[in-house]
């Protein structure tokens, strides 16, 4: 196999798995898992200035 | 026991150096920009000339002040989003104490002299190793943190800050491959054509992974914090993700359009630098709407002015860069300080300005206060930023086109019309400028140093943040 026909290959491997992971991003059952994710940097709010001090 | 708090000790001590490195290194772009007005301006100390001080600069903004920023948010971030205290807490140490010394022997080398001449890559082989040394620590630390998380997910911004850790130790090894002569002097283990494609495959992708990846890391987590809303799609950050990693990696040749690098080669980079417009401005977009709804904040939040400033700044330098990779756009911009312009539009007006947001969001929470210590000051800081920025940028464009036009301008009988001290006598104006902007830039960022003093003085050192408990496994 020459490296052209290489280069080929991989260029439609990459292709699909880059379609594969625009699918997985925007797939119906994924909505919930992203969005829950989305919400990580709130699962901690307290006022920066309490943030520190012990109970 | 399971820890019950974070660790903000080297979040802070990252923090407060990002401060001091980002005044060093553009207090020493402020002397090169007038030393290219006043060449005399050093005495001709040679410690102190061009040549020795450019890589000083560069490499003082880009790996110290950056550097350090990036390392101070990380931290932040992954622990924070992964609800767990850090991991191998002494190698994150070693990381501070390691970074800091390579730059402090950068500081030392560069002016003396010694370098590898590879550009943003200049520091000797005995640098190298202690890089290599950190880059691995840091390496252990940030993913150690990811393993033991107590979320079930991984946020977004620690997928940004993973691949620019990976990709960063690949460039480093690859391109940094010398053979040491001496102490202080090695030679590359490439040569030719090879060498130059190895350095901008280096160099391009510190661009991509280093000053665009990570500081995306940044803005995935900061944006959404200081709009108080999550970002707009979350899908649609992973899509950006990927197929900025797709993409990068192969825009390097772009540096090497029309020299003996194999044509294909030179169209291939500019491709894929062409393509690279898609996922930038996807992630830009995505940024900037997360504040829809809340508009009216960036009337009165100057943060929040940094960081959206920031990220227009992002999407002109990345559809600046894809247009200048063009074979014919480059052949007028190639060499000219169109380059300088469109670099210090992505340094400044992007790395910078989203730095500087995120450590006045970041500073207050590490010495337990609810805001910087003066607002007002934040507000200067970011219009006269802002102004310098824009008088950065567009004096460099103009000269740089007119130093393109007048180089390759041609008499009918095919002597060049302007010599080369013609060009530069037309440059001196525009320098002027380019200064004055610098000046404005490097103003603001003495304000930053006076607002943090006074926060850090009028607040405590927080060593006891508390991790949320019974969270969802």
């Amino acid at each position: 196999m020459d490296s052209g026909t290489l280069s080929g290959i991989v260029t439609i491997v990459f292709i699909v798995v880059f379609i594969g992971i625009v699918w997985w991003a925007y797939s119906r059952a994924n909505k919930e898992r992203f969005e829950d994710a989305g919400r990580l940097p709130f699962a901690e709010d307290e006022p920066p200035a309490q943030q520190g001090d012990k109970k | 026991m399971e820890a019950t708090t974070y660790n903000y000790k080297v979040v802070r001590q990252f923090a407060i150096m990002t401060v001091v490195w980002g005044i060093v290194g553009m207090l020493v772009g402020l002397i090169l920009a007038a030393q290219l007005i006043w060449p005399d301006l050093t005495f001709g100390i040679e410690w102190l000339s061009y040549g020795r001080l450019r890589p000083l600069h560069t490499n003082a903004v880009i790996f110290a002040f950056g550097g350090s920023g990036l390392f101070a948010v990380s931290y932040y971030i992954v622990q924070r989003t992964c609800q767990t205290r850090l991991w191998a807490e002494p190698l994150a140490a070693f990381t501070f104490w390691g970074w800091t010394a390579v730059i402090v022997l950068a500081a030392i080398t560069l002016p003396m002299g010694y370098t590898s001449s590879k550009e943003y890559a200049e520091l000797e082989w005995p640098i190298d190793i202690l890089i290599t040394l950190v880059w691995v620590a840091y390496a252990l630390v940030f993913f150690g943190t990811i393993v033991k998380r107590k979320t079930k997910h991984i946020y977004v911004s620690n997928w940004f800050f993973g691949a620019y850790i990976l990709t960063i130790a690949l460039l480093h090894l690859v391109n940094s491959a010398e053979l040491p002569v001496s102490l202080t002097k090695s030679y590359s283990a490439y040569a030719g054509v090879q060498d130059a494609m190895v350095q901008w495959w280096y160099g391009h992708n510190a661009v991509g992974f280093f000053l665009t990846t990570a500081f995306l890391g940044m803005m995935y987590y900061f944006i959404p914090k200081q709009a108080g809303r999550p970002i707009y799609s979350y899908r649609l950050s992973i899509v950006h993700f990927w197929s900025l990693n797709f993409i990068y990696m192969w825009a390097g040749p772009h540096h090497l359009q029309y020299t003996a690098l194999p044509d294909w080669a030179q169209s291939l980079g500019m491709v894929f630098s062409l393509m690279l417009l898609a996922p930038s401005w996807g992630g830009m977009m995505n940024g900037i709407m997360t504040l829809s709804g809340a508009w009216y904040k960036l009337r009165t939040d100057p943060i929040l002015k940094f960081l959206v400033t920031a990220l227009s700044f992002y999407g002109m330098s990345t559809f600046e860069g894809p247009m200048m990779s063009i074979k014919t756009v480059n052949a007028l911009s190639h060499y000219t300080e169109w380059t300088i312009g469109h670099v210090h539009s992505g340094a400044l007006g992007w790395v910078a300005m989203i730095t500087i947001g995120s450590m006045y969001y970041l500073i207050p929470r590490l010495f337990g206060r609810e805001s910087m210590y003066s607002t007002k000051l934040i507000e200067w800081h970011f219009w006269l930023s802002t102004i310098g920025v824009v008088l950065y940028i567009a004096s460099m464009w103009i000269a740089g086109v007119a130093q393109g036009l007048m180089w390759r301008a041609a008499n009918a009988d095919g002597t060049l019309t302007y010599s080369f001290a013609q060009v530069l006598n037309t440059m001196y104006p525009f320098y002027g400028i380019r200064l004055l902007g610098g000046a404005l830039f490097f103003g603001g960022m003495l304000m930053m140093a006076w607002n943090v003093f006074k926060t850090v003085a009028q607040g405590r050192v927080v060593n006891d943040a508390p991790i949320p408990q019974a969270v969802h496994a």
